[in-house]
């Protein structure tokens, strides 16, 4: 996942508050003791969505935090250990990690009016995956059997339903996969699996304007540009009721302008503070500031890919490269306390994080440093180009990392900058790039081997490294195959030691949220998402 | 502008196109209406005398001495920043010098103007970006100068179909703001430098010339003497380049030197944009943008660049005032 | 006259066609995937961009696409941006608020522009002509990126008039300083091209003439001075008005105005084909507009001047 701030996929749990780790969030959030209105809505900091709403079509926080606030699927994250709690379904049940079979809640409803039943998930699914309907999350289903039929890797759908599902009646149906997936059950927190209405069906496009949800706030109007109105939907059955009366998402394009409106309360809650008032958000809000863990990691990658990068003496290249960076003062100084230095390839907080993975490769120690590289043969050329996209505030520190390299380790380092994301992008998974490019990780579903698996197995959609260790294969197989979410987190943690070894990417630092909410309202508190617990939040009377 | 200066047009002076680097839908560089100076045919006895005349003025000018000694002396900072600061502007010491404010003991020291938020000396930074403005300055307007002046001279020149031809084109490209087309442009390219700039902003830019001249010439070459020279059996690049360039020459050097602080600040808008130089290559629009972010609590670390890129841009621009008041045979 | 402006919608043809097909290449020419970047940091399924590609036209050979693109804007169809809107709705959110802007930005360039350049033309060589020709130079030379942050910092943040960013784009008064800061130039340049003006007028004969005649100062400033001087004003603000149209890229971003420019810049970094092709038809159509009017208010004013 790339920047944090400008391109995260659409993230779950619109409740969960559990990785309030430290600072004012938690202090501000029990602060609160006038009186609420449970009828009154709160606006937050929002971006224009940038795909039409459909919930299988949002990558991007703009369009993800309203529909996880319009939809609600099987599962999402208990709020107080960030694991797995029953929304939808009743219960997921398997017996070898490959069928699952679903049990329906009875009573829940769609806004409008219908009820939610097994159907509305499996054609959903279904239509999501089938390429002719150009959702950006269908590859979320690939690991249902029968995935290959809808979405071959070319050429049109041979079929328009996946084999793997299975509808038995109005409350049951199975998921059958391609293979084990032990922690299949997490993702189906993700927004992509929500259930969609038997109208939606019969105009998909309008519907991507005008949708219509199961969640806890029902669709009111979009005005493009400005703001998506939602209110509380009154039939809602989920665990988590709202207890104010709706959330306003008001659209800005600058930080800068959100923050002048939260000082002036014409904003509620913000998304994250500018980087022009890290410095001083905590004494311009005092107990309304949040600084609170997020589940994201930024680190370096490397492209194994090219020749003068692999064989084993290159690692200790990469690990000495790792020691000559110093953390602790970039993310004080440049950074303003927005990140924590990484430790691990797993962010904080998330199911199966364990400090330390990384060792002293972590430390700043620039002679150590120094001797690592000549040991490993040194940087190709003695230069290295650090790629990175120029529109997500990433210049800042590439260059101070550029710096701590080079006059730690005569590295001769500069920053590369492309112009946008997507010209980054396209530069790195086309490989037109040599040595190191900026790239991260934002959970999509808080458990180590989201970090993991998709990023450095073999192939994986987001290996940009081209990184591949039979080892690390292995031991994540393994860890897939597992009888319990909690033996393959373990299973993970054997698998991320093998990272250190390799060094496929250094770890840099931990993404913070820094927000903060006006005197309207109270009970703000953040997830690891980044996200307020929406529904939580109490207007004052 | 379609057609200003159209044989068939009678008027005497054209629109100008306004100079506006931040509109989108901007016309043309920073030109007054008043630096279309069309060269008086009645005055061609004296054309020699006009250079000289010209020069006689300027020295009596202090708008134009001091705006030539400040840009021999950036021109100096641009080659040889190492003369003025022993300091690295690559060096950072984020431990020590985060932040940290300007130091005015520190007279011409590395710390004087304070260092930035990655711990550098913006003093030297300020110093050794002089060479990225200076050089995309001068190289754009040699560059439209010479594309736009031979193009302008030829369609002039020679008028009918190959006229009709250039001055679509003109048009075409007039049509396309200059800082529009350059945003679309840089992001063509994976690595910018100053000379990718420099052909972005050349490409974009040399109609301006072109229609500057081309309106020259046309004036020019309607007067007696060419017209007698023609009869004369002289040859067309005799003609050109004898005749009708030094006359036509003088409202094209007074439109480029002015456009020169334009082209400056074009550089700096975009690369505070974050389209135009990237490092190592160190550019005061690059710092500018980065000093937004601690702008709250460090301004010093704006004003220096800013007051830098301000200072040069006027400079060349009271040079262009100054040319074009000492060759505008009207205010004279 | 009316042959003459016939001539010049004609010789409008070839230079819209032109103007849009080199925009059109710039933007679809260029690298960076926009169909590709849609999935973040996940390797997009190659089958399902190419059926993206195919609904947005991409997969077609590029004169192909031109030619699709213009015969669906001879419909008046500017097509659909990446986000689902049509490209249409997105520019009718955006014209308005760079129309009022622009006004703003206009009247400043009037109300203020005009009369320094006045009083500095009368008056040459005094202090005041001196005072208003040093300002001007200095806003010239202030990259308007740099007196944006000064403006917004004194006025927002220090003197606390105005918020920093505009909350409302809708809302006349918040757009009036941003309206200040992107008239600060043209005003600079109002002021200096009056003076001239004026500067060159006292010397003609009609003034000599006039006042030989003893007519009263200021019926000669007035009724002759001012009329005459003007005329290179009006078609500057003339051509200046077409161009404010086409909204500012870097006052509307520094100050958070949802206008023309600040769409466009979003556009090119998103690689919103679509978007930036559309919104560029219309500014090059204004442009042309603009300068066709200009040249005929020329005439209208300067009685010398007879288009064949």
């Amino acid at each position: 996942m790339p920047s944090a701030t400008r391109v995260r996929r659409a993230v779950i749990g619109a409740t969960s508050v559990a990785l309030l780790a430290t600072g004012c969030g938690s202090s501000g959030g029990s602060s609160g003791s006038g009186s609420s209105d449970a009828q009154k809505t709160f606006s937050y900091q929002s971006s224009e969505p940038q795909n039409p709403l459909q919930p299988a079509n949002a990558n991007e926080t703009g369009g993800g935090r309203i529909l996880q606030n319009l939809f609600k699927g099987l599962a999402d994250y208990d709020p107080s250990n960030a694991q797995l709690r029953m929304q939808v379904a009743d219960s997921i049940d398997t017996s070898d990690s490959q069928t699952f079979n679903v049990t329906l809640k009875t009573g829940w409803t769609f806004h409008d009016g219908t009820p939610v039943k097994s159907a509305n998930f499996v054609n959903a699914w279904n239509w999501a995956a089938t390429t002719a309907n150009n959702q950006i999350n269908s590859s979320w289903f690939s690991d249902i059997e029968g995935y290959q039929d809808v979405h071959p890797a070319s050429g049109a759908s041979t079929k328009t339903t996946m084999s793997g599902l299975t509808v038995v009646d109005d409350t049951h149906f199975t998921i059958k996969l391609a293979g084990k997936v032990s922690y299949f059950p997490y993702k189906l927190g993700y927004i992509a699996f929500s259930p969609l209405p038997d109208a939606f069906f019969n105009d998909p496009v309008g519907y991507g304007q005008k949708p219509v949800g199961n969640g806890p706030y029902q669709f009111v109007s979009w005005d493009h540009n400005t703001q998506v109105v939602t209110k509380t939907y009154p039939g809602y059955m989920g665990v988590d009721k709202p207890k104010n009366g709706g959330v306003v998402f008001k659209m800005y394009t600058t930080a800068e302008a959100a923050y002048a409106d939260l000082q002036s309360n014409n904003l509620d809650v913000m998304d994250q503070v500018p980087p022009s008032a890290l410095a001083t958000y905590k004494s311009d809000l005092g107990d309304r500031a949040i600084d609170s863990a997020q589940g994201a990691i930024q680190n370096i990658g490397f492209t194994l890919y090219q020749p003068e990068w692999q064989g084993a003496n290159t690692a200790k290249v990469r690990q000495g490269l790792s020691m000559a960076i110093d953390r602790n003062t970039i993310t004080k100084t440049v950074l303003q306390g927005s990140r924590t230095p990484a430790s691990a390839w797993v962010a904080e907080g998330v199911e199966g994080y364990k400090a330390g993975t990384c060792g002293d490769f972590c430390n700043f120690d620039p002679a150590k440093a120094k001797q690592l590289i000549t040991e490993g043969g040194g940087v190709p050329g003695n230069s290295l180009k650090i790629t990175y996209n120029a529109d997500g505030g990433h210049k800042e520190w590439v260059d101070a990392v550029c710096n701590s390299i080079r006059q730690n380790t005569g590295v001769d380092c500069v920053g590369d900058p492309k112009a946008d994301f997507k010209t980054a992008r396209q530069a790195i998974t086309g490989h037109q790039i040599s040595g190191a490019f900026r790239t991260g990780w934002v959970q999509d579903y808080p458990l180590n081997a989201n970090f993991l698996a998709d990023v450095y197995k073999t192939g994986a959609a987001a290996n940009d490294f081209g990184y591949s260790s039979p080892q690390f294969d292995q031991l994540a197989n393994q860890a897939d195959a597992a009888p319990s979410i909690q033996d393959s987190a373990t299973g993970y943690q054997q698998a991320e030691a093998v990272l250190a070894q390799d060094m496929p990417a250094i770890p840099l630092w931990y993404y913070r949220t820094n927000s903060g909410y006006s005197t309207n309202v109270q009970n703000v508190t953040f997830d690891s998402f980044g996200n307020p617990a929406w529904t939580q939040v109490e207007v004052k009377g | 502008m379609p057609d200003v200066h159209d044989e068939n047009d009678p008027k005497p002076l054209p629109p100008p196109g306004s100079g506006h680097l931040d509109y989108v839908g901007n016309q043309g560089l920073l030109v007054e209406q008043d630096t279309l100076i069309e060269p008086d045919p009645a005055k061609r006895e004296e054309a020699r005398s006009l250079w000289g005349d010209a020069w006689r003025d300027l020295r009596h000018r202090p708008i134009f001495l001091i705006s030539a000694a400040l840009i021999v002396l950036l021109v100096i900072i641009a080659i040889f920043p190492g003369l003025f600061t022993n300091a690295n502007p690559r060096q950072s010491n984020l431990v020590l010098n985060y932040l940290r404010r300007p130091d005015w003991t520190d007279f011409f020291g590395a710390g004087w103007f304070g260092y930035d938020g990655q711990g550098r000396s913006i003093y030297a930074r300020v110093l050794y970006g002089a060479r990225a403005s200076i050089t995309v300055g001068i190289c754009v307007t040699l560059a439209v100068t010479l594309l736009g002046g031979i193009t302008g001279m030829v369609a002039g020149y020679f008028g009918g179909w190959i006229d009709s031809v250039v001055s679509r084109i003109i048009d075409i490209f007039f049509g396309i703001p200059l800082l529009l087309g350059a945003l679309v442009l840089l992001n063509a390219f994976t690595y910018r430098n100053v000379w990718t700039v420099v052909l972005a902003l050349a490409f974009l830019g040399w109609t301006q010339l072109a229609r500057v001249m081309r309106g020259a010439v046309l004036t020019v070459k309607q007067s007696d003497y060419v017209v007698a020279g023609k009869a004369l059996g002289a040859g067309t690049g005799r003609l050109m380049l004898r005749h009708i360039l030094p006359n036509a020459v003088a409202p094209v050097i007074v439109v480029a030197t002015i456009a020169l602080g334009g082209y400056i600040t074009a550089e700096a808008t975009l690369s505070f944009l974050g389209i135009g130089l990237q490092d190592p290559t160190i550019s005061w629009g690059v710092d500018i943008s980065s000093a937004q972010k601690v702008i709250r609590t460090a301004p010093y670390v704006m004003f220096f660049p800013a007051a830098a890129l301000s200072i040069t841009v006027l400079a060349f621009i009271m040079l262009g005032d100054a040319v074009r008041d000492a060759l505008d045979p009207k205010l004279r | 006259m009316g042959s003459y402006v016939i001539r010049r919608v004609l010789q409008m043809i070839p230079v819209f066609l032109g103007a849009t097909l080199l925009i059109f290449l710039m933007v679809y020419t260029l690298p960076g995937d926009p169909i590709a970047a849609m999935y973040g940091d996940k390797a997009a399924d190659p089958a399902q961009v190419a059926s993206l590609r195919h609904q947005f036209y991409l997969d077609q050979p590029l004169w192909k696409q031109y030619l699709h693109y213009m015969n669906n804007i001879l419909h008046l169809d500017f097509g659909t941006s990446f986000t689902g809107r049509s490209v249409s709705s997105i520019m009718a959110d955006a014209f308005p608020v760079t129309i009022r802007m622009a006004l703003i930005a206009f009247f400043f360039e009037i109300v203020v522009g005009l009369p320094l350049g006045v009083l500095s033309g009368l008056k040459r060589g005094s202090v005041a002509d001196t005072l208003v020709l040093l300002l001007t130079l200095l806003v010239i030379s202030i990259p308007v990126f740099v007196l944006g942050y000064i403006a917004q910092t004194v006025f927002a943040t220090n003197l606390g008039w105005v918020t920093p960013t505009v909350q409302d784009s809708t809302d006349i008064t918040q757009l009036l300083l941003p309206g200040a800061v992107l008239a600060a130039l043209s005003l600079a340049y109002v002021a200096r091209l009056t003076r001239t003006s004026i500067g060159e007028n006292l010397r003609a004969d009609y003034i000599r003439t006039a006042t030989a005649k003893g007519l009263p100062r200021r019926t000669i400033i007035v009724r002759h001075l001012l009329r005459n001087s003007l005329i290179p004003v009006v078609t500057f603000l003339g051509t200046d008005l077409g161009a404010l149209m086409g909204g500012a890229i870097v006052t509307e971003g520094i100050f958070n105005v949802k206008g023309v420019g600040n769409i466009l810049y979003r556009a090119i970094g998103q690689k919103e084909g679509p978007t930036v092709v559309g919104i560029v038809t219309v500014l090059v159509i204004v442009y042309l507009v603009a300068s066709l009017l200009v040249d005929l208010l020329y005439a209208v004013l300067d009685p010398r001047i007879r288009y064949a």
